[in-house]
């Protein structure tokens, strides 16, 4: 049961709750896409339901609202490492439900994979959660064989048809906000039950598959440009950086910005060292992290099936192939041990 | 609020002591517990942050002992006595020295890779009935490039050290040879049961530990210290992961038997 609400009434209620939150959510940014002259839907704050964009899916995560791009850590003065400000007010987001399982991936890196981190715990401790429900996947979706095509940790979810919006309302301190003036309804499903692409992890996948042939092929395909990893979700990885002003050479900050491992330098170290010097090898190394070694680490995939990564490869190299070929891989590399 | 991971403390340089050109040790002021093998994140305000072993413990300090390879490194040796680098950590799980009690245990180590297992050979000289023998090899490009000099002789007291260069460049009065030529005389007496430690350039730890199987020495008896890309130090950068193991928080230090599952 939920709420029945009109496009007006929706984005009434979205543009108090921006009063109170900071309220991110996918968006149309005109002419920012790819491709020249096409718009991109991307995150960004927001303060009315009307600027939602419910009908497509956004280029980039959610991430942003907890991880962004670049994000400074201390600023220094001559003699001082002064701890940078946040904006004390809290979050909401809004975001599909591959996107909410992502949620729990990135607290499981940087909450529980060592020592707590104090930028992202800051921020995630003022968040709270709108789930967009999804009438139907979209192409490069496969959430449901990756098990994120469900969640239940949201505030309010809400899914629109046919122009109308409907609002699950678990949070009870937001109850009033909808109900006022509403009936209860039978509302449509939040969730797909189905994607039209599909995957299949091999269950006897091991690391021994880092021999098959099938890696070579993106030495030439990849241009190692890292847009599959800056537009995953549960991609973690930062670089750190120290700079100084320009104008003040005394002064400067140190700061993180998203990194990529199928960029050039990821693995570099000191006398010239480099690891994973191939863009296959790199991609076997990401297909693994996402599939394989967090899971070992972890106990669930990393990956949430959201397809991101394949809708933004220049090279058109699909992410969901890449794991439908690791069945024949582990049996290439089985024979070959034979 | 959580403690902030990423805050440094400032730490007072009481001394630098330059064995080669490139390569000096800084005391540094230090407290807290740490063990041998583990790192901190020394850094200079506006150049950057690097990942750096520990090379000796003792009451109040402890050392680093740093090769000038780039940004952060070039400034840090600009620094002197009485000033103050910026440090955190100690990270990663280090030596257990417990572990090698009782045992016979040999040490291998090639160029900067001495300095992690300094600590180590250090308390087993200076306790030497601990164990039952402590065998030490450490191997050097040239006589120039020799860290530790006058620790040499006072480890050869109570232990059996075996210095030697790949190339004396004329000089007399050194061993000539990679250190892998010193595993067949070793002079252990149950291999099965002996311990050893392998920390030393990619190359020289896979041909080390190669002889050291060979020699009869268990896999799980052989410990080695990786070293990889670090930002952080506490798992969430990334760079340093290798399959299901962040160097930075499952090691530096790992088995020989974990660490030949590992491919980068
Ligand atoms: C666990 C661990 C222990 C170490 N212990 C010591 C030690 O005891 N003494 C010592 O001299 N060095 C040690 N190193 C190596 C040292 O961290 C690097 O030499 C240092 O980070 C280089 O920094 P830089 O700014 O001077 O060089 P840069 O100007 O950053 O670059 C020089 C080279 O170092 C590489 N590099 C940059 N950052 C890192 C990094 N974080 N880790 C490794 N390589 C990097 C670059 O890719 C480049 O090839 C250790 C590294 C690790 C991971
Ligand atoms: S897979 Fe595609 S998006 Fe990812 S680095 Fe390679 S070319 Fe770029
Ligand atoms: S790997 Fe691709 S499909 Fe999986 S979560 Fe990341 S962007 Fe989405
Ligand atoms: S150094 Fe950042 S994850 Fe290990």
């Amino acid at each position: 049961m939920g709420y029945k609400l009109t496009p007006e009434a929706f984005s009434r209620i979205v543009a108090g709750l921006s009063e109170r939150y900071r309220v991110f959510a996918p968006k149309r940014y005109e002419l920012g896409g790819h491709f020249s002259d096409t718009d991109i839907i991307r995150y960004g704050e927001i303060s009315a339901g009307s600027e939602i964009i419910f009908g497509e899916k956004s280029a980039q995560s959610f991430k942003e609202a907890l991880l962004p791009i670049t994000q400074v850590l201390f600023y220094f003065t001559e003699k001082e490492m002064k701890e940078s400000d946040f904006e004390q007010k809290d979050v909401l987001v809004f975001l599909r439900s591959c996107d909410l399982n992502a949620v729990k991936r990135l607290d499981t890196i940087y909450l529980r994979n060592g020592e707590e981190d104090y930028y992202y715990k800051r921020v995630r401790d003022r968040i709270r959660f709108a789930l967009i429900g999804c009438p139907e996947p979209f192409e490069s979706c496969f959430c449901v064989d990756m098990g994120t095509n469900r969640a239940n940790n949201y505030d309010f979810g809400v899914v629109e048809q046919d122009g109308t919006y409907f609002v699950d309302c678990k949070a009870k301190d937001l109850a009033d906000l909808f109900s006022a003036g509403t009936q209860e309804v039978q509302i449509p499903p939040l969730f797909v039950s189905k994607t039209k692409t599909r995957v299949n992890i091999p269950e006897e996948l091991d690391a021994s598959v880092a021999t098959a042939s099938m890696w070579e092929e993106y030495d030439g395909r990849c241009i190692n440009c890292g847009r599959c990893n800056f537009s995953c979700p549960t991609c973690t990885c930062y670089t750190m950086q120290d700079i100084f002003y320009q104008e003040n050479g005394r002064v400067g900050e140190r700061r993180r910005v998203w990194a990529s491992c199928m960029v050039d330098g990821f693995s570099d170290v000191a006398g010239g060292g480099s690891y994973r010097p191939k863009n296959g090898q790199r991609m076997r190394f990401k297909t693994l992290h996402k599939v394989l070694d967090y899971r070992a680490r972890f106990g669930e995939n990393m990956c949430v099936g959201c397809g991101r990564c394949d809708d933004v490869c220049p090279e058109y190299i699909s992410f969901s192939r890449i794991i439908n070929r690791l069945s024949e891989a582990m049996e290439e590399v089985r024979n070959a041990d034979k | 609020m959580p403690i902030n991971e990423y805050a440094a403390f400032l730490s007072e340089i009481k001394e630098v002591i330059k064995h080669t050109d490139l390569e000096y040790t800084f005391r540094m002021a230090y407290g807290g517990d740490v063990l041998p093998g583990q790192f901190f994140e020394v850094s200079i305000p506006k150049f950057g942050e690097a990942p750096i072993s520990v090379s000796g413990i003792e009451d109040g300090i402890i050392d680093l002992t740093i090769r000038r390879v780039g940004k952060v490194t070039n400034e840090i040796f600009e620094r002197y006595e009485g000033e103050s680098l910026f440090m955190r950590g100690p990270y990663g799980n280090g030596f257990n020295l417990a572990d090698y009690y009782g045992k016979e245990l040999v040490i291998i180590a090639g160029g900067t890779g001495v300095s992690p297992v300094r600590a180590v050979v250090d308390h087993f000289a200076n306790n030497p009935d601990v164990v039952k023998t402590m065998t030490f090899i450490a191997g050097f490009k040239t006589p120039n490039d020799i860290l530790f000099r006058s620790d040499f002789e006072r480890w050869s007291k109570t232990a059996g050290v075996t210095l030697t260069v790949d190339d004396a460049k004329g000089e007399p009065g050194y061993n000539i040879g990679l250190v892998t030529e010193y595993i067949p005389k070793l002079k252990v007496r149950d291999a099965a049961s002996a311990a050893a430690i392998v920390v030393g350039p990619p190359a020289m730890m896979r041909f080390t530990t190669m002889g050291l199987l060979k020699f009869g020495f268990k896999e799980e008896n052989i410990q080695i210290s990786h070293e990889r890309r670090m930002c952080c130090g506490i798992g969430k950068c990334g760079h340093c992961k290798i399959n299901d193991v962040y160097v930075c928080l499952d090691g530096p230090i790992f088995s020989l038997s974990k660490a030949k599952a590992l491919l980068d």
